[in-house]
């Protein structure tokens, strides 16, 4: 009887007013389309150097107005990861590919300008395209350094210099801003408005942000994903999750943070020397998804390792949506 | 009282000059001093093999000094060694082949001193067309490619990833220079071409607010250097690239004494930004 009603008045309703309701189709349609666009996406991506994989088996995708956090340790393939994502690296294996005309805004890691070059803030602005003057000024106005548009760039400290170059990624609207530890050398109060500023950019231009973090904690608030890497992607999912990974605790280890200490086994270990040792005992060189050392037949039994299993199934849903 | 050979030795000299402010510039810019020694050392070899097979002397050159430098890029790729070795390698067997070709041919009787540091009696009006004419090209070339060529000298990743092509960059750049050693050569002299692009587009540094400016002032102080060093080399009876090397490393000193420093604007707009 129910049924009969909903569906005499659902077809009341669009031949009353059919337009209207083809046009909001429509519309949802394309903002679906729009917030969907992929704007880069790693399949399965890795990087080989001397025969040692930097990173393997990277499954990643931006979207539109989505950050995307990498977290990891020293020599864990974050910055490699983000330069497989803009066409930095080409990847051996695997594919990466890019929205058509994405346009990018890049804050890399590390810079080092030969001091001969006379570089004042301003030009540094226009290094990569041209730029108005008042926009300009107000990406420098938003980072916090607008006195110092003339300034000569080697004379900036590693804080100041880091501003300038969020500025000029920011100054570019770009699709897609890549910001590798952007606030690297920024003090303390400085950071954490950085990181609002980050948050303020993406909420009104729409852009995708790839960002690169040493710690969860500053980026928690502001970031869609975490992904955390050691080689390969050890853990994914909202910072909340992540946070309370296996994976992190053990990457990050769980003593001297505000979160609750978990103990709990792991079904693989990260050797010194790089390698993998794995809850059978066997040591592989690499953390690789497919090297079948992520069978589910050994013994478990602890909190943790819920959490776990959880981000497994994310990235392999991760991994399915890309195909 | 300036003979005919003399004028033209100086708008050689000075269209050379001209030229390689600019291209020095980024050599300082880009550390790549080595570099551009061991491309120009590449010259003698293409003289050796311009004498052998009797092609165009600049042809040669230049064909030589650009495949040097695809060599270079090559095994800097395959990281077997590091660069500055390679460069020590390269630049120095590109010399010694060079040599050795020229001393088989017993037939052909060469002034090597002249082509290693350089004649102004050796400068046809040809050579006047044809150093004028690559010089234009040269300068052409550095103006429409400024950009991506100022910004993969910042940084290669962020030219990268924001779409200029820093490798296509560099390979346009190694033909510039090849051009610019192949033109430079008879002036100067193979063994300091790359003095002529360091000293003045290092003495320009302490002018200059921006790189564009920077490559201006090199091209202006090289000018100069040139025409004193040709005066000292006709005065002196002196070779003449040493002399215009002399003359240039003379402008460098002077610029190195207080009070030649940075404009006042400059200098007003950093105050306490010093690090």
């Amino acid at each position: 009887m129910l049924l009969h009603q909903l569906r005499y008045a659902i077809t009341c309703a669009m031949t009353a007013d059919n337009r209207v309701f083809e046009k909001m189709l429509h519309a949802m349609k394309q903002t679906d389309q729009r917030a969907d666009e992929q704007l880069v996406s790693l399949n399965n991506a890795g990087i080989l150097r001397d025969g040692r994989w930097l990173v393997r088996g990277i499954d990643l995708s931006i979207r539109r107005d989505e950050v995307v956090t990498l977290i990891g340790p020293n020599g864990a393939g974050k910055s490699t990861t983000a330069q497989l994502a803009i066409g930095v690296l080409r990847a051996d294996e695997g594919s990466v590919s890019r929205m058509q005309g994405l346009r990018i805004g890049y804050v890399p890691q590390k810079l080092s300008i030969d001091w001969t070059m006379p570089l004042s803030v301003r030009r540094l602005m226009r290094l990569t395209s041209p730029l108005k003057d008042q926009d300009l000024m107000a990406a420098l106005d938003a980072t916090g350094i607008p006195h110092l548009v003339d300034a000569e760039v080697r004379h900036l400290s590693g804080g100041e210099f880091q501003r300038a170059l969020l500025a000029r990624a920011i100054a570019r609207k770009p699709d897609l801003l890549v910001l590798d530890e952007p606030v690297q050398g920024v003090d303390f109060a400085g950071e954490a408005a950085l990181y609002e500023l980050i948050r303020t950019i993406r909420q009104t231009t729409g852009c995708g942000i790839l960002m690169i973090s040493h710690d969860l904690h500053m980026v928690m608030a502001g970031t869609d994903t975490v992904i955390c890497l050691n080689g390969h992607v050890c853990c994914r999912g909202t910072p909340e999750t992540v946070s309370q990974s296996s994976d992190y605790m053990k990457l990050f280890g769980g003593s001297g943070r505000s979160l609750a200490v978990y103990s709990h086994n792991h079904d693989h270990t990260h050797l010194p020397d790089g390698r993998v040792k794995h809850s059978d005992g066997s040591i592989t060189d690499h953390c690789h998804p497919d090297d079948g050392h992520h069978d589910e037949d050994h013994d478990h039994g602890h909190t943790g390792h819920e959490h776990h299993e959880n981000a497994q199934e994310q990235s392999a849903e991760g991994a399915r949506s890309h195909a | 009282m300036l003979d005919d050979f003399f004028t033209r030795a100086i708008l050689a000299g000075v269209g050379v000059a001209l030229t390689a402010g600019p291209l020095g510039c980024f050599v300082v810019w880009r550390r790549m001093a080595y570099f551009g020694d061991t491309m120009a050392h590449s010259a003698l070899l293409g003289v050796a093999l311009s004498l052998f097979f009797q092609i165009n002397l600049l042809v040669s050159v230049f064909g030589v000094a650009v495949l040097v430098s695809l060599l270079l890029l090559a095994l800097q790729r395959r990281q077997s060694l590091s660069a500055d070795a390679l460069l020590g390698i390269l630049s120095h067997s590109a010399l010694a082949i060079g040599l050795v070709l020229v001393a088989f041919m017993s037939w052909v009787r060469i002034d090597l001193i002249s082509f290693l540091f350089g004649d102004i009696l050796a400068v046809t009006p040809a050579d006047l067309g044809l150093i004028w004419g690559g010089g234009a090209l040269v300068l052409a070339g550095v103006a429409l490619m400024w950009q991506p060529l100022i910004a993969s000298t910042v940084s290669e990743e962020v030219a990268e990833a924001e779409g200029l092509k820093p490798a296509r960059t560099r390979l346009f750049f190694m033909l510039l220079m090849a051009l610019v050693i192949a033109i430079a050569m008879k002036i100067v002299g193979i063994m300091l071409i790359t003095a002529l692009l360091i000293i003045p587009a290092a003495t320009a540094r302490r002018f200059s607010a921006s790189p564009e400016w920077m490559a201006v002032f090199a091209s202006l102080l090289g000018a100069i250097a040139v025409i004193g060093g040709l005066f000292g080399s006709l005065h002196y009876d002196t070779p003449s690239g040493p002399s215009i090397v002399v003359a240039a490393l003379l402008l460098f000193v002077l610029s190195l004494l207080p009070g030649f420093g940075k404009p006042a604007a400059a200098r007003a707009a950093n105050k306490g930004v010093r690090g």
